[in-house]
């Protein structure tokens, strides 16, 4: 492992590997065995499945929102229908892809195997979610099919009550379902951290990526219960007319954003925390060394989770919320940044002398350092008062929560899929391939949204679909950028498709990581450990890892 | 293999002198947890989250009932004293019962009797029901008399209480509208309780006939004991419910 290596990637001999004999995925067969599993990792390959296939639809809608705005004029649809494209395009990235993105897929399939458990504390509940998951994507497939909702992702009261004759009550159904779908998830991550922990494993041996988790779980918990019922409210204000939030019933429409946002600015922290356990463990095993500041960087997501209960209302500045209660969510919208920055710095320190190696991973990694940073800091902009008033309901709000959402979270989800692809599949995505496709979505993801910006500093507002024709040349650079994006979405659905069964036998531990998922065959069995695990060192220990790998040598040889 | 490990790596304390004392594997025990008393402890850990989560559903409704007990207090005043203080306390005291009798009801599972278990959990259900008919009661009164909110509301009684024969103060007829944001809320909170009482009740009825059957006679008493939590859970939402509703501020000035 000398500074001047390309690579830590260590594979077995191709000539002689194989996939394990037995492994979780050939355990059973049939259907049947993957729709009735109890497994944690059979139903994290089905949350991924599921959530691909959310994500093209929700990417579907975002090629028609692009191709719409590329000339000035409203010429491919009309304007309800562009109410609809955006409002379908929010609801199913957010609730059926974004939300579920990392904990459902790789925190169901590493947590167990990452503290040394065989499984979650509740494998039946865990399975429950995926199937309401499913429900709660199929009302809103119904809402689209039957023709779509136009109140936007957020379903404003009185707009969403009043003012819309569109399949409002179905996709708040949905919501409202996939809404416990996630309350299970988080329910079930925080007992198995507590509860099913192996001997030695406590909680500052934890990787990170189980300390994010653990704090967005806190965050889907307490948050989406306030979610359910507020759509329980627009439901019955719009089916019966109960008037809670219709002023001319003596009900309010600002209680809806209170109580909308207070989920819905926790839930940003719910897609995001995640992504950033992937990213501690990904620059830790690129860089070969323990992540700097391990303690501040556990806190900080519990800090997150805290602080972001706490900052709802910057969502509503221009709204009539009194000037006091507006400065004080201001002055904590700031505070919000600070644990962000530690991690931001902690990893950067984390880089600074380790031996750095450029696979894939750490490549969506930088993607994601940069960009999230970019998101973060355009946050702090809009946390403050005056730029707020003349930023908000602008594309530079489109702009600042794609590059947290879209440049944050989903390359930290692409990071987190190549780095642990070897470990669910057993055999590794073609590197140069992946690398091209990495490059790819950083080039198209800023030529998409880095015009945004500018867009929205000039004045143009979000959710119309004509535009004065100056704004053109920006759109047309956003809209070409979409495609590039679309193109660097699309190889990794061809190439880890291929490589189910061409892929490079990838062998235990193809990174040389430290995790205890590393210790164990890829793809693990189904009870994960043989024997109980028991844990006698720190988190991102290279040392222990060397020295392990040094014994082993000597007892084959 | 499971025993084997824990005999292996007894990983606290109490798991160690648990394993010690506990060598019967029950046929409840499920195959990931390495004692029985990690699978009792997790199953509990949950029911509490699980309420946390309730805490929160119901604090959405809590919130707004305070928001508008404070724009509208005349209103909310009126029509709290609509509501019949004996049929609320007869509920209380009935729910109270129902919840008396699910303690003991895991005490007895506790204790292995499963005879009075299935008595006591037969009683549970017989006050939660009857709890449920009265409020049926309740709002069927409601419904004569055109409180339910929505396109028949009438407030009449409320601008013109005297021609009702009621001592009440009259409200303006803007304020006397806002009596069916107190009215819907109160149909809201006291129908979430009521839709959580009669899930609670399916989950009685299916929690009596495993009894019966000798399930919970072993030692393996965790459903018992979870479901349990959340009839209290129940039974304490609608503490908080009787006093906001029916209670506070009943008649002011008097």
């Amino acid at each position: 492992m000398s500074a001047t290596s390309y690579t830590i990637v260590n594979l077995p001999d191709q000539r002689t590997a194989t996939i394990p004999k037995r492994n979780y995925l050939n355990n059973e067969d049939g259907l049947l065995s993957w729709l009735f599993t109890g497994d944690h990792k059979r139903i994290a390959i089905l949350y991924l499945i599921s959530i691909t296939f959310f994500f093209f639809i929700g990417g579907a809608f975002a090629g028609l929102i692009r191709l719409e705005l590329l000339t000035p004029q409203p010429d491919l649809v009309a304007s309800d229908t562009y109410n609809k494209f955006f409002s379908m395009h929010g609801i199913v990235m957010i609730f059926l892809f974004l939300v579920p993105s990392v904990p459902a897929t790789l925190g169901n399939f590493l947590i167990p195997i990452m503290i040394g458990a065989k499984d979650l504390a509740f494998p039946k509940v865990n399975l429950l979610s995926w199937y309401l998951y499913w429900i709660g994507g199929l009302f809103t497939l119904a809402a689209l099919v039957l023709g779509g909702v136009d109140t936007g992702w957020t379903f404003t009261t009185p707009l969403s009550t009043h003012y819309l004759n569109t399949h409002v009550v179905t996709a708040a159904t949905g919501v409202f379902i996939i809404g416990f779908s996630s309350i299970f998830t988080g329910l079930n991550f925080i007992v198995t951290l507590h509860r099913m922990r192996a001997p030695g494993m406590t909680w500052f041996r934890l990787p990170l990526f189980c300390w994010s988790n653990y704090a967005a779980s806190i965050l889907m918990v307490l948050g989406t219960p306030v979610l359910a019922i507020t759509l329980v409210l627009v439901a019955l204000e719009r089916l019966v007319g109960i008037g809670v939030f219709d002023p001319t019933k003596g009900g309010d429409p600002l209680l809806f954003q209170h109580l909308f946002w207070f989920y819905s600015h926790p839930a940003v922290y719910i897609m995001i925390l995640p992504g950033m356990g992937v990213i501690s463990e990904v620059i830790s095993t690129f860089s070969r060394k323990r992540v700097f500041g391990y303690t501040a960087v556990a806190f900080s997501s519990v800090a997150i989770a805290l602080f972001g209960f706490f900052v709802w209302a910057h969502h509503m500045f221009i709204m009539g919320v009194s000037n006091y209660s507006a400065l004080v969510f201001s002055l904590l919208t700031m505070l919000v940044a600070v644990p962000s920055a530690i991690k931001i710095f902690n990893w950067a320190f984390t880089l600074q002398k380790g031996s750095i190696t450029f696979e894939t991973p750490m490549l969506y990694a930088f993607g994601f350092l940069g960009l999230f940073t970019i998101g973060g800091m355009t946050g702090v902009f809009l946390g403050a008062l005056g730029m707020d008033i003349h930023l908000t309901e602008t594309y530079f709000i489109v702009a600042h929560f794609h590059f947290v959402m879209v440049g944050g979270m989903l390359m930290a989800f692409l990071a987190g899929i190549h780095f642990w692809w070897p470990k669910m599949t057993g055999r590794m995505y073609p590197e140069s391939l992946s690398k091209l496709a990495a490059v790819t979505t950083f080039i198209g993801f800023n030529l998409t949204f880095l015009p945004q910006f500018i867009l929205g500093y000039l004045g143009m507002p979000r959710r119309y679909h004509a535009y004065p024709p100056e704004f053109q040349v920006l759109n047309v650079l956003s809209t070409a950028g979409a495609t590039v994006l679309g193109v660097g979405y699309m190889l990794p659905l061809l190439y880890l498709g291929w490589s189910l069964k061409y892929g490079a036998i990838a062998g235990n531990n193809p990174w040389q990581a430290t995790g205890l998922e590393w210790q164990i065959q890829s793809p693990p069995l189904t009870e994960n450990f043989i024997e109980t695990p028991i844990v006698d060192h720190e988190a991102y220990d290279y040392e222990w890892l060397a020295h392990k790998t040094a014994q082993e040598v000597t007892t084959v040889g | 293999m499971d025993n084997a490990i824990v005999a292996t790596h007894p990983h606290t304390h109490e798991t160690a002198v648990a394993a010690e004392h506990e060598h019967i594997v029950l046929p409840q025990h499920r195959h990931h947890f390495e004692t029985q008393e990690q699978q009792r402890e997790a199953a509990t850990f949950g029911m509490w989250l699980f309420l946390l989560t309730e805490i929160m559903f119901f604090g959405g409704l809590f919130f707004a009932y305070l928001l508008y007990r404070n724009w509208y207090h005349d209103a909310f005043v009126v029509s709290s004293n609509q509501l019949s203080i004996p049929l609320g306390a007869a509920n209380t005291a009935i729910l109270i019962s129902s919840g008396f009798f699910m303690a003991l009801g895991v005490w007895a599972a506790e204790v292995k009797k499963q005879g009075l278990l299935v008595l006591f959990l037969v009683l549970t259900t017989f006050f939660g029901v009857a709890f449920l008919g009265i409020k049926a009661v309740e709002y069927h009164e409601k419904w004569e008399k055109h409180h339910i909110p929505g396109a028949h509301f009438d407030v009449s009684e409320f601008i013109n209480p005297q021609a009702y024969g009621l001592k009440e103060k009259p409200l303006a007829p803007d304020m006397a509208q806002k009596t069916q944001v107190f009215f819907f809320l109160y149909f809201a909170m006291t129908g979430m309780h009521a839709f959580h009482m009669i899930l609670g009740i399916g989950l009685l009825f299916w929690l009596t006939w495993r009894a019966n059957r000798g399930e919970f006679s072993s030692g393996y008493v965790a459903p018992i004991e979870n479901f349990g939590l959340y009839w209290h859970f129940v039974d304490i939402v609608w503490l908080f419910l009787f006093p906001l509703l029916y209670l506070i501020n009943r008649h002011p000035g008097s």
